[in-house]
């Protein structure tokens, strides 16, 4: 088994804090795990994405060319990773605000509204749960999701732990998505 | 009376103190640097602290300090001994540790080290030996060098529009929340040396106590630097330096 | 503390290793990419549970030398920063080596020269592995590919550095330090007491406990026949240190038709690429240098035997490549492939520059 996974999107949506969870739950399914955010300026207002790997075996590099699974949450990182999904990989990309939509046909393509999704929640800062809960569904690694709120556990500050039954319901709303 | 009649227990007044090494030191004759060991030295002794006291030699003239007393040194670059002097005090609580430090060191090249550490309140003694010149690379302008004062570098004398004013380090350190002690005191006269002497006492004790940053500042001669007899250095000093340098203590808490 | 399964940045790993490795002080400057070792040591507060001093000192200048102190005082010290704050205490480096004082520095190096980027680079390679400081002396510099290496290089940084009285390096990039993996942190190693202390360093300068001899820890020598005296006495521990402790790791070099030299994170892109080259048919052996001084001469020699060629890949405009091609004697062709400022290769660049520049 071996996912290599980029989240992109805008600084603020939580693609760093939803790939550390993604992280930290493939860890706590016994997985070897990398962790690779683009960092500095462009953190800033600008665009933000993390590499994600999840492997049985040990990870060679962190840095990747090509993804089984790409999500994009905005035009930008929509237009820059489509290109990079494998044949046969999965693209997840959030329709809001996307006037340009990929066109592949040798890929998996999942549109979902998660802000919508969100917004049934009452709670603007479980958008990358949500997502995460797409993500999970989509791909063919299915990891489980005991696994999952472990990595939440160990992912938030004790003082949000509070937080995880929201982010719970917020992961299924997600997977929701990509049943109907 | 024989010469043996003299030579007696009860008849001595005076001694080398036991901390100073029985070397000849490097400095010139006429140097404020001499005394200046002695009694820190005879402050060790009498405290009863050689064996929990750490020294940190600067660059300059007192370069070599390390050579003439008796206890555990370490020999910082340039104007770094208060950083050094601040990890050892922090990894061994329980020792007294003190920086030696002259003009340069203290005032010019090492003034972040020594003003932060100053700031922090760090339980160490500066001592800030001024003697208003670059003794050790042959008498150019320190930051102290006085207005008119010719060096090797002023050779017509400081010009503040070239050179800028004399800089008071001391009363800098005096005005940080972290000092708990700050003074100036000379070497020139028996009665300087006593005050000196217990200045360098209070100073130990105050790290002792953990009070914070004590800087004991002698106004010194460089009658080598000065290009003047040990004699005339001394009435120099006090006719010129005492002015922009006054004596006495600016804080004592 | 016990054994622990953790997933952490390499610089959070710094801090928590730092701690369970026993270290006694940091002493640090914060510079980005590197600010999460003394943020997360600050958060952890080590001082209330292993007594750990931690400080965040003036300068970068203020920090080295009092690592300087904490090491002339027989303490288990170190400090971290990037690049430009590393060029500033190349001066304090070069003093804590001439005295033969133990000590951890830690270089997560970003994009330069001067003030650059702070996106990754291994352009500190030369400053690190020839001395960067003034006159003969050396660094043992360990170079991590791996959040696991970033702590096992602070016990092993810290064992090495007290074995030859030498200060030892991690040079780090910014995708080790800034990357998330999966980290075992170590068992808590308790710190020496003062007692150890005096026991294993009998020269150290802490006070004349027991009325010992006095201890002076100094770098300076006015006497030249003396100072020559001192020098040789280091390069005869440099050798020692060449013979005992020279480090590097092998990737299906045997059968290999060419090789690849990487260090740190880099080794690890050119691993993926010589999958990549592995499905086209190209085979292709890896040879990663762990410790860049020493540095790997006679394993690469070796390694390079029957190959048709070597390719240098390094964050920098071709700065090991000497060291590599001092090592094979011109017998093979050597290339170099490198990005600059902050760019990190991907995979296919680098398997593209091996047909371009090797292959041909």
């Amino acid at each position: 088994m071996k996912e290599e996974i980029i989240i992109a999107g805008f600084g603020g949506q939580g693609v760093l804090s939803m790939g550390k969870i993604l992280a930290y739950s493939g860890l706590m399914d016994d997985k070897e795990v990398t962790w690779m955010p683009s960092y500095g300026p462009e953190q800033r207002g600008g665009t933000a994405n993390v590499t994600v790997i999840l492997s049985d075996e040990r990870i060679s590099s962190p840095v990747l060319d090509s993804f089984d699974i790409v999500v994009a949450l905005n035009q930008q990182s929509l237009d820059k990773f489509a290109p990079k999904v494998k044949k046969g990989g999965i693209l997840i990309y959030d329709t809001n605000g996307i006037h340009n939509r990929p066109t592949r046909d040798d890929i998996e393509i999942y549109p979902i509204d998660a802000m919508d999704a969100t917004l049934d929640l009452g709670n603007s800062k479980a958008y990358n749960m949500v997502v995460m809960g797409a993500l999970l569904e989509a791909m063919p690694y299915k990891l489980p999701m005991e696994n999952v709120i472990k990595g939440l556990k160990k992912s938030l500050p004790e003082r949000h732990h509070k937080l995880i039954p929201l982010n719970e319901q917020a992961i299924e709303k997600g997977r929701a998505l990509l049943k109907k | 009376m024989d010469i043996k009649d003299i030579i007696r227990p009860e008849n001595k007044v005076y001694s080398k103190p036991e901390l100073l090494e029985e070397v000849h030191m490097h400095y010139c004759p006429g140097c404020s640097h001499g005394v200046i060991h002695k009694l820190i030295a005879e402050v060790i002794a009498e405290m009863g602290l050689t064996d929990k006291t750490v020294g940190v030699s600067p660059v300059g003239c007192a370069v070599f300090a390390y050579n003439y007393i008796d206890v555990d040194w370490v020999e910082a670059a340039h104007g770094r001994a208060p950083a050094v002097a601040t990890a050892v005090s922090r990894l061994w609580p329980e020792d007294v540790v003190f920086t030696y430090q002259g003009d340069g060191d203290m005032s010019a090249i090492g003034t972040a080290e020594s003003i932060h550490a100053a700031n922090r309140g760090e339980n160490i003694v500066m001592i800030f030996v001024n003697n208003a010149i670059y003794g050790m690379t042959g008498g150019q302008m320190a930051p102290t060098t006085l207005v008119g004062q010719k060096t090797a570098t002023t050779p017509y004398g400081r010009r503040i529009d070239l050179n800028g004013h004399p800089l008071e380090i001391t009363n800098l350190m005096a005005i940080l929340d972290g000092t708990c002690y700050v003074t100036r005191q000379a070497v020139h006269t028996p009665a300087s040396v006593r005050k000196t002497k217990a200045a360098i006492k209070k100073a130990f004790e105050n790290a002792i106590a953990k009070k914070g940053t004590s800087v004991v500042e002698v106004v010194a001669t460089c009658n080598s630097g000065w290009k003047m007899s040990p004699e005339k250095a001394n009435e120099w000093m006090v006719a010129n330096m005492f002015e922009k340098y006054p004596l006495g203590d600016l804080k004592n808490e | 503390m016990k054994e622990e399964v953790r997933l952490m940045k390499g610089n959070e790993a710094i801090a928590h290793a730092a701690i369970r490795y026993g270290c006694d002080g940091y002493f640090g400057y914060p510079i980005t990419p590197q600010s999460e070792v003394l943020e997360t040591l600050e958060e952890l507060m080590p001082w209330e549970t292993t007594g750990m001093v931690v400080l965040q000192a003036e300068s970068e200048v203020a920090a080295i030398n009092m690592v300087y102190g904490g090491a002339a005082s027989g303490k288990a010290v170190m400090t971290s920063s990037s690049s430009p704050g590393v060029s500033l205490k190349q001066e304090g480096i070069s003093y804590i080596a001439a005295a033969s004082l133990p000590a951890l520095i830690l270089n997560v190096m970003r994009g330069g020269p001067g003030l650059g980027t702070i996106q990754p680079s291994q352009a500190d390679y030369f400053q690190a592995t020839k001395g960067g400081g003034h006159g003969d002396y050396h660094l043992i510099v360990l170079a991590p590919s791996t959040v696991q290496e970033m702590v096992d290089f602070v016990g092993l940084g810290f064992d090495l550095a007290f074995k030859y009285c030498n200060p030892a390096m991690i040079l780090a990039d910014g995708i080790v330090g800034q990357m998330m993996e999966k980290v075992v942190l170590p068992e808590q190693r308790p710190r020496r007491t003062d007692e150890e202390i005096r026991k294993q360093c009998p020269w150290a300068a802490n006070g004349r406990a027991d009325g010992r001899k006095r201890n002076v820890i100094t770098s300076l020598e006015l006497e030249s026949s003396r100072m020559e005296i001192i020098n040789h006495e280091l390069q005869a521990r440099y050798k020692q240190i060449e013979e005992n402790e020279t480090r590097w790791e092998e990737i299906d070099v045997e059968g290999a038709d060419y090789l690849i030299v990487a260090f740190g994170s880099i080794a690890r892109i050119c691993a993926k690429a010589k999958e990549m080259a592995a499905e086209k048919g190209i085979k292709v052996g890896i040879v990663r240098p762990i410790t860049l001084w020493p540095f790997p001469t006679k394993a690469i020699e070796e390694a390079a035997k029957g190959k048709k060629g070597i390719l240098c890949v390094e964050l920098n405009a071709g700065q090991m490549i000497e060291d590599v091609r001092l090592a094979v004697h011109d017998s093979l062709p050597v290339e170099h492939f490198g990005r600059l400022g902050g760019i990190i290769p991907s995979p296919d660049e680098v398997l593209e520059a091996l047909e371009k520049k090797i292959i041909k």
